[in-house]
């Protein structure tokens, strides 16, 4: 389908990663469009969602039903057979929170190569405060051929010993300040984030996600994302650079705006974040306000 | 109503309504009154979404009020259901309330173990809060 030709959206990096709501309405009913809602509140696309949308629940339908992991190639293959979506559709996906799991679903259909995905900018939040009708009619997903492919992990996915090696070069933690410094695990009476200890990789800075959404949800400017990603930070866009939070979920957000906004070659999802690292034993964290030094 | 009362709601369906059933809840999740406005709402950090909880104790009956956006029909949802099983409770019963509830609706699996972490932290606070007022 034909990529968003507005200003702001032909600004980024990657124009054919990103759609505005206008596009969204104007290309509503095209048959090879894919519309996918996908929230951090599983309830919220039953209260009315866009015309057309299907729902795509993170939590339950992209997760390996065992392991921590995402789903298998045979696994993703039916899920799209499920949701009608065929390996040519134009997908869009929209959410709640600034499009938070939008650009979740976005990493993984991308961990399976599926060429075209984008991203309705704004989200759900910009398309309802615009006035843009919503329904609560469930559409007929149409019979689909999802191939079965291979998952690549190598390119958009970091593990645990890869950061390891990794530090030293441009690492962001995009968790809320207290998350990073620690502070977070420490509050009294309160179960914790299912970590054992509180801090951050060494040499991560903090950027949290959210300082790239402005108030109406969308994404800002290109310039203005420069500044927080490569003048505050000394880092540069020929930089590699990767991205963790608490799951990966957070950290997939700062991942899009880096690799499809801002044109970083080699950036990565460190899916295993602060669960996996602040339970790792023998690994190195620092405490407090400063990223500290590579051991 | 009971807890048992709101078990049977959702555990008597087949699982493909439950969570219209959750949805219905949310809708249903009283406003706090504005009288309360000045209130002491804590707000519940498990969750992803704002929610705010106080707890009022009259008569050794406890008193729950919960405030939620309605963009987070979940939070609400979890809010509504401890509400309906709760508010008017006795002391001693909310303090002795099982903490296994969360997983007798028969729901975790399937909107995430995850999102059970909010209703967990509901239900840890309300039995604090009450602790503190009735010490």
């Amino acid at each position: 389908m034909d990529i968003d030709r507005s200003d702001k959206i032909q600004g980024y990096a990657h124009p054919e990663a990103l759609v505005s709501t206008d596009w969204v309405e104007q290309h509503l009913g095209d048959q090879n469009l894919r519309l996918v809602e996908s929230n951090e509140d599983i309830l919220l696309y039953d209260t009315g969602h866009i015309e057309t949308a299907i729902k795509l629940d993170w939590h339950t339908e992209l997760n390996h039903p065992l392991r921590r992991d995402y789903l298998e190639p045979q696994q993703f293959a039916e899920l799209m057979k499920t949701k009608g979506i065929d390996r040519e559709n134009t997908v869009v996906i929209y959410g709640d929170r600034s499009n938070w799991w939008a650009t979740y679903a976005f990493w993984v259909f991308k961990l399976f190569g599926h060429e075209d995905v984008r991203i309705m900018d704004g989200g759900r939040t910009l398309w309802i405060s615009e006035g843009r009708e919503l329904t609560t009619d469930k559409p007929e997903a149409k019979p689909s051929n999802y191939p079965v492919v291979e998952r690549n992990d190598n390119e958009i996915r970091a593990f645990r010993d890869e950061v390891l090696s990794n530090l030293g070069k441009p690492l962001i933690d995009v968790r809320s300040n207290p998350e990073y410094t620690g502070e977070r695990l420490h509050m009294a009476d309160f179960p914790n984030e299912g970590a054992t200890v509180g801090g951050h990789i060494p040499t991560a800075v903090n950027i949290p996600w959210s300082t790239a959404a402005a108030a109406n949800e969308a994404f800002l400017p290109k310039q203005e994302l420069e500044t927080l990603y490569f003048e505050n930070t000394n880092f540069d866009s020929t930089d590699d650079f990767i991205a963790y939070c608490r799951i990966g979920e957070r950290s997939s957000h700062t991942w899009f705006v880096l690799k499809y906004l801002l044109g970083v070659k080699n950036v990565k999802n460190y899916d295993g974040s602060w669960t996996e690292w602040g339970n790792l034993v023998g690994v190195p964290v620092v405490k407090g306000e400063q990223p500290g030094e590579a051991a | 109503m009971s807890s048992q009362e709101v078990v049977d709601n959702f555990t008597l369906l087949p699982e493909s309504e439950r969570l219209n059933m959750l949805l219905e809840y949310s809708e249903a999740l009283p406003e706090p009154p504005t009288e309360h406005a000045g209130f002491d709402f804590e707000r519940v950090e498990e969750c992803q979404s704002p929610v705010y909880l106080a707890v009022e104790i009259e008569n050794q009956e406890v008193s729950l009020y919960f405030d939620a956006p309605r963009e987070a029909p979940t939070t609400r949802g979890f809010a509504s259901v401890l509400h309906s099983a709760l508010d008017g409770s006795k002391i001693e019963d909310v303090l002795n309330f099982d903490e296994n509830f969360p997983d007798k609706l028969g729901i975790a699996h399937l909107i995430s173990p995850l999102r059970m972490r909010g209703i967990r932290g509901m239900i840890a606070r309300i039995k604090r809060l009450t602790r503190e007022l009735s010490d």
